[in-house]
């Protein structure tokens, strides 16, 4: 694949327009972005999006009907790229005949001059996800949970520069949630690169430093977690509330009031969010509620989601002018 | 190469600690032991009773040529169902996901899964197929002139089954093509059997279709090298004399080895089907 122009080394993958079509379904219709070396990147979207078809694009799984892209500074699929990712599938599976370290040991002999012996090896990564009293295991006895937290590890064998996970957690408990998070930051922390394609929000919401919403085959948005998110806002139920009282909070942001009660400022720095309600409380206001209602990832989420869906309905239900 | 050979050991260990290794040398010592007492109650009565040396010769050699039909037939469903979900399997359950994200080649997977394969089919071949001829020959005192040229040529027909069996595992799921390898090895068998007879009766258009699915899938081929292995020359001197191409329609005689040309055909189509079994995964989307 020829590259158009060139890649600045700090970006780990870039795509630009990346499709892929099986038959007459689009799996993926124009995924661009870029993901920035250090960088813990959420791909979000809905079942069907098409996350793990750009998962597999960019390892080389499968190949693009359109587009262009690099991984590492390398096109998609190159093989000395390859030797520095850690991938573990959506479709975690492992050789139930063998046993967990020798699932391990298989990886980093496939690896081969690529691994960094320093860092991730079998012993360490046994003990990072949690199997190292299950090492002499078959795998075939392993729960689901435990076969997830393998491919884990087996994503971590040897200190790749990019983790791909595909959706990481869906096999696993409470625990083992808070285990992936603390796992993601670590590796994060040592300098990798983590690529986390899921459709649990609040996974997301907590690890990632920057996100992509996807929905079919196309980015519906993407950037930093609170640029996404938009502006923060405070809802307070108020009573008794002085007549003046909305100009006196203009300070602290915009300032609507409604029929219900409800006073809502927006555009509120969150630190200033006890003082505002400090000056209602001043002026006589009683305050039966506050609401710190900055928006969710999942309000975003839904309102793009929901929004791409309406357009979509739009244009299919709009007379075919050529009929 | 060193992934190759990662993945061979690793199909090594799989049939392993599957079983399959295990269940097969198990059924396999049976047989023999089966197989070698039938053969020495018959020659025993035979030398008790007014049979010539001659003909019991001609009756184990016979004997021989029957067991090794079956052991052809159990190699070739074994070289069917190992190779059929080599490559299948991994691919239905996920497996070859995780390692086709490493820094290898499809054709490392799809050559190492042939090489370990290769391995234990003539491994099993070789052990069974020289154990059963030196069991007889305990017993009878019948030493087929080339066993090595016969256990040879039965390693030759599962590698070639096996070869074809894995390029279909790249495509279609492992139950699907472990059968189209059962059927197409049948048809095989019966297109020589078909171009013998229609040899003697000179039916021209018959004996050419049988021909050509003889160097299609050059099964049935390389099994006539196994039966002319085990035959006493004498047999096939007086049955070619006699007979003519009437001895030919026999499916377990075979009045020559295999012309060089058709060996080396056979090595030439299995290279051919491993190269298209690596280009077929390469350009699947996984």
């Amino acid at each position: 694949m020829v590259m158009t122009s060139p890649v600045p080394s700090s970006v780990i993958i870039d795509t630009e327009g990346l499709a892929k079509r099986y038959g007459r379904t689009e799996a993926l219709v124009d995924l661009t972005m870029r993901v920035e070396a250090g960088e813990v990147f959420g791909f979000l979207g809905p079942n069907g999006a098409g996350k793990t078809t750009a998962v597999k694009l960019l390892l080389g799984l499968a190949r693009p009907t359109g587009g262009l892209g690099t991984v590492l500074g390398a096109p998609l699929g190159d093989r000395t790229a390859r030797s520095q990712i850690g991938y573990l599938p959506e479709l975690f599976r492992y050789q139930p005949w063998l046993r967990a370290r020798e699932v391990l040991e298989l990886h980093r002999r496939l690896i081969g001059r690529g691994i960094d012996r320093s860092a991730g090896s079998v012993e360490t990564v046994l003990a990072d996800v949690g199997l190292a009293d299950r090492a002499n295991d078959l795998v075939g006895g392993f729960s689901k949970g435990m076969q997830q937290r393998l491919g884990l590890g087996v994503a971590l064998l040897g200190g790749p520069a990019l983790v791909v996970l595909d959706e990481p957690t869906s096999a696993l408990d409470p625990v083992g949630r808070a285990d992936v998070r603390a796992i993601i930051r670590r590796v994060s922390a040592a300098g990798s690169t983590v690529f986390l394609n899921s459709h649990l929000l609040t996974e997301v919401e907590r690890v990632c430093d920057r996100v992509a919403i996807v929905d079919h085959g196309r980015v519906l948005a993407s950037g930093r977690l609170t640029d996404l998110l938009g502006e923060s806002t405070v809802r307070i139920r108020v009573t008794d509330l002085p007549a003046t009282m909305p100009a006196t909070l203009a300070r602290f942001g915009r300032v609507a009031t409604s029929d219900d009660g409800w006073l809502s400022i927006a555009g509120i720095d969150p630190n200033a969010v006890p003082d505002a309600v400090a000056a209602v409380v001043a002026a006589g206001g009683r305050v039966h509620a506050v609401d710190p209602g900055r928006a969710t990832l999942e309000d975003r989420y839904m309102e793009l989601v929901a929004g791409a869906d309406e357009v979509r309905a739009a244009v299919a239900d709009r007379p075919d002018p050529t009929r | 190469m060193s992934a190759i050979l990662t993945i061979a050991g690793l199909t090594v260990v799989e049939a392993s600690r599957r079983r399959t290794l295990w269940v097969l040398i198990g059924l396999t010592l049976l047989t023999v032991a089966l197989t070698t007492w039938g053969v020495e109650r018959l020659v025993s009565l035979a030398r008790a009773g007014s049979t010539n040396e001659a003909q019991i010769v001609l009756g184990v050699s016979q004997v021989l040529i029957l067991v090794a039909f079956m052991f052809s037939f159990v190699l070739a469903m074994t070289a069917a169902f190992l190779g059929a979900p080599a490559i299948a399997a991994d691919l239905e359950s996920g497996v070859a996901h995780a390692m086709l994200a490493r820094p290898i080649r499809r054709a490392d997977l799809v050559t190492g899964r042939w090489l370990g394969l290769v391995a234990i089919v003539v491994a099993y071949a070789s052990a069974a197929g020289f154990l059963e001829i030196a069991a007889v020959g305990v017993v009878t005192g019948y030493a087929p002139p080339q066993p090595v040229v016969a256990v040879g040529f039965l390693c030759a027909q599962a590698i070639v089954l096996l070869t074809f069996a894995i390029l279909l595992s790249t495509r279609i799921p492992a139950i699907a093509a472990g059968a189209i390898c059962v059927v197409l090895f049948g048809l095989g068998w019966m297109a020589g059997v078909f171009a013998g007879i229609g040899r003697f009766f000179e039916a021209g258009p018959l004996v050419a279709v049988a021909d050509a699915s003889r160097w299609l899938l050059p099964t049935d081929g390389l099994w006539r090298g196994t039966i002319y292995g085990l035959e006493p020359p004498l047999v096939v001197l007086v049955a070619v004399g006699r007979g003519g191409t009437a001895a030919d329609a026999n499916p377990f005689f075979a009045a020559s080895a295999p012309p060089l040309v058709f060996v080396a055909w056979s090595v030439v189509w299995v290279a051919i089907v491993l190269a298209l079994a690596v280009v077929s995964l390469s350009r699947r989307d996984l």
